[in-house]
C-alpha cells in the first residue's frame, strides 16, 4: 500500500480512519474507544483535544506518540508510526520524571538514547533547563521540586532531542490554578520560539481556548470526531488578558455547547473505567507474593 | 540530637548495670550469669590473644560465600522472573515448594552431599538468605512504575537499555531490602550451623564455651555475635546509601 506522496510535507500529523477497540478484561467483548478518527494537523500547528473524561483523548495522543496500537494510519511528517521514535516529544500529566536523576540527567535522557556525546549532552541539557526558568536546579532531584518545576523539567527533557512534533497529555492537570496560568503562558512562548507542532490534550474548556490555534472536540464513548474549532484570537495571547475579552467567551461557548451534551452522556455511563494505554501485567502469585514480601521486609 | 544520644547511653548504662549488680547482689546465680565486667574480662582476653580473630573471620568468610552467593544467583533470577513471562511460569510453582523448606531442615541433607566441611556451611547460609532476595528482585521489577517506562519508551528506550536505565534503577530500593533481609537470616543459620559440626566461628566459640562450662566466655561469645550482625547491618545500610544516594537526597529537604 503506497500513500500518496503529495500532501506528506503539508501536514506535520495525519491521522485516518484511526479506531481503538480494548477490552476492559480478560476474555470480555472488546469495547470500542474511538472511532474512526481522521484529522490533520499543519506544521507548526498548536492543536487541542477536548473532551470528557474516558473519552479515549489520551489514547489518541498515546496511539500518535507510538504508545499504543489501533487501527487506521497514522503518519508523522511522512513517515507511518509504527511504535514510539524521538521525533515525537510527550509531555505526560504526572510529569514521568525519573526520581534517581537530577533534573540534569533527566534532561538528557532523550539525547543519551541518541546517543550524543556527554560534553554536548549537557551543553544542550543545560540550554533546555535554562530555557523553561531552572538554572541553578541542575543538581536537584525531582522529590526536591514543586508541581510546577517538575513539568517545567519534563517540557525541557520532551524538547531537548529536539522532536519535530511535542504531545501533551493534560500537563498542567495536576497543577493548581495560578501555577498553570503561567506554564500556559510559558508554553506559548516555547512554541512561538521553536515553532514546534504541539498537539495538547485537555479537558479544560479555557485551556483549549487560551491555547490553541484549533480545538478537535472528541465525543462521548465511543470517541469520534464531534467538531472541529478555529480560534481566532489574536497572539501573543498571554501578553493581554485575552481571557476576560468578549471574543474568548464567545469561542469558549461555542465549546461548551458541543462538550456539554457529551459530558452528560459521559457521566451517564456511571462509573469510568478510563482506557489503559499500557496496560499493566497482571501479577501472578509469585510477585504477589514478592510484594507482600518487601511490604513486610521494608 | 544530644538528648537522645543521651537517653540512649543511660538506657545501655541502666541494662549493663543491672547485668553487673544482679548476680553480685545474689538476684541470679553468677554460675550461670557471672557479672558484666567478667564478660568483657574473657572478650578482652580474646581480642588481645587475638583468638577472636580467628573466629570471626571464618564466620565472615562463610557469610560472605553463602550471601553472596544469594546475591549473585538471586537477584539475576529474581529479575528473570519479574520480566519475563515464561521464566515467571516455569520458575513459580518449584521455587513456591522450595522457599517452604527451612534452611535448618536441609542441613543434614546438605551434609550428606557436601560433607561436614565448609561447602555445606555455605550452602545453608546461601539457602537461607537466597529467597528474601530473590523475591524482592521480583517484586522491585514488577512494581516499576509503568508511567517512567513510558515516558522512558516515548524517548525510544527499548530492551536492554530500557532495563539498564530504568527498570534496573527503579528496582534497587527494593533489591536492597531483599539483602539486607536475606543478610539477616544468612547471619541466623550461620549461628546454627556453626553449632553443629564446627570447630571455629562465633557460633561454635558459643556452644563450646558452654559445653566446657566457661560461662563468660559463653556470653562474651555472643556479646561478638551481635556486634558482628551489627556491624554486617551497618555495612549494608552505608552500600544502600551510597548505591541510590537519590533517595537520601530527597529526604533531606
Amino acid at each position: 500500500m503506497n500513500h500518496p506522496a503529495e500532501g506528506a510535507n503539508e501536514y506535520s500529523i495525519a491521522i485516518s480512519a484511526l479506531s481503538k477497540r480494548y477490552r476492559p478484561h480478560a476474555g470480555s467483548e472488546p469495547l470500542l474507544a474511538l472511532d474512526g478518527i481522521d484529522l490533520k494537523v499543519a506544521r507548526g500547528e498548536f492543536l487541542s483535544i477536548l473532551g470528557p473524561s474516558g473519552c479515549g483523548k489520551s489514547t489518541l495522543l498515546h496511539v500518535i506518540a507510538g504508545l499504543a496500537e489501533a487501527e487506521g494510519d497514522v503518519v508523522v511528517h511522512g513517515r507511518k508510526v509504527d511504535g514510539p521514535g524521538l521525533d515525537r516529544g510527550v509531555v505526560f500529566q504526572d510529569y514521568a520524571l525519573f526520581p534517581w536523576r537530577t533534573v540534569l540527567d533527566n534532561v538528557a535522557f532523550g539525547l543519551e538514547i541518541k546517543h550524543v556525546a556527554a560534553a554536548e549532552r549537557e551543553d544542550v541539557a543545560r540550554r533546555h533547563i535554562a530555557a523553561v526558568g531552572l538554572r541553578g536546579f541542575e543538581d536537584r532531584y525531582p522529590a526536591q521540586l514543586s508541581g510546577g518545576m517538575k513539568q517545567r523539567v519534563a517540557i525541557a527533557r520532551a524538547l531537548a532531542y529536539d522532536p519535530e512534533v511535542l504531545l501533551m497529555d493534560e500537563p498542567f492537570a495536576a497543577l493548581d490554578a495560578q501555577t498553570r496560568e503561567i506554564l500556559q503562558g510559558e508554553l506559548l512562548r516555547i512554541w512561538e520560539r521553536t515553532g514546534k507542532t504541539i498537539v495538547f490534550v485537555t479537558h479544560s474548556l479555557d485551556e483549549a481556548v487560551f491555547l490553541s490555534q484549533r480545538v478537535a472536540v472528541i465525543s462521548a464513548r465511543p470517541g469520534r470526531l464531534k467538531a472541529v474549532v478555529d480560534i481566532d484570537l489574536p497572539a501573543p495571547r498571554y501578553e493581554h488578558d485575552v481571557r476576560s475579552s468578549a471574543e474568548f467567551a464567545a469561542v469558549r461557548h461555542r465549546l461548551w455547547e458541543l462538550l456539554a451534551d457529551e459530558v452528560n452522556k459521559a457521566s451517564s455511563y456511571g462509573l469510568e473505567s478510563p482506557v489503559q494505554a499500557v496496560p499493566r501485567r497482571s501479577p501472578g502469585v509469585l510477585s504477589t507474593l514478592a510484594g507482600a514480601f518487601s511490604r513486610r521486609a521494608g | 540530637m544530644i538528648r537522645t544520644l543521651l537517653l540512649r547511653a543511660s538506657v545501655a548504662v541502666l541494662i549493663l548495670g543491672a547485668w553487673e549488680i544482679a548476680p553480685r547482689a545474689g538476684l541470679a546465680d553468677p554460675t550461670f550469669l557471672p557479672p558484666f565486667s567478667s564478660v568483657v574480662d574473657a572478650l578482652w582476653h580474646w581480642v588481645t590473644s587475638g583468638e577472636i580473630v580467628r573466629h570471626v573471620s571464618i564466620s565472615l568468610q562463610r557469610t560472605a560465600l553463602g550471601l553472596g552467593m544469594s546475591i549473585l544467583i538471586g537477584v539475576p533470577l529474581g529479575i528473570l522472573i519479574g520480566t519475563s513471562h515464561l521464566f515467571a511460569g516455569a520458575f513459580d510453582g518449584p521455587l513456591q515448594a522450595s522457599r517452604q523448606v527451612s534452611a535448618i531442615a536441609l542441613f543434614p541433607v546438605f551434609i550428606l552431599f557436601f560433607g561436614i566441611g565448609e561447602l555445606s556451611k555455605v550452602m545453608i547460609i546461601f539457602w537461607a538468605s537466597v529467597w528474601p532476595i530473590l523475591l524482592n528482585a521480583t517484586a522491585g521489577v514488577t512494581d516499576v512504575d509503568p508511567v517512567l517506562v513510558r515516558s522512558a519508551r516515548s524517548m525510544g528506550a527499548k530492551g536492554l537499555v530500557l532495563f539498564r536505565k530504568v527498570t534496573l534503577p527503579a528496582a534497587l530500593p527494593a533489591i536492597f531490602t531483599g539483602i539486607r533481609t536475606g543478610a539477616a537470616y544468612a547471619f541466623m543459620v550461620l549461628v546454627a550451623a556453626e553449632m553443629i559440626g564446627a570447630n571455629a566461628g562465633l557460633g561454635f566459640l558459643v556452644l563450646h564455651s558452654q559445653e566446657i562450662f566457661r560461662i563468660p566466655e559463653m556470653y562474651a561469645a555472643i556479646v561478638a555475635l551481635a556486634v558482628f550482625g551489627l556491624v554486617l547491618n551497618k555495612f549494608l545500610l552505608w552500600l544502600e546509601h551510597n548505591l541510590t544516594s537519590w533517595r537520601t537526597a530527597a529526604a533531606g529537604r
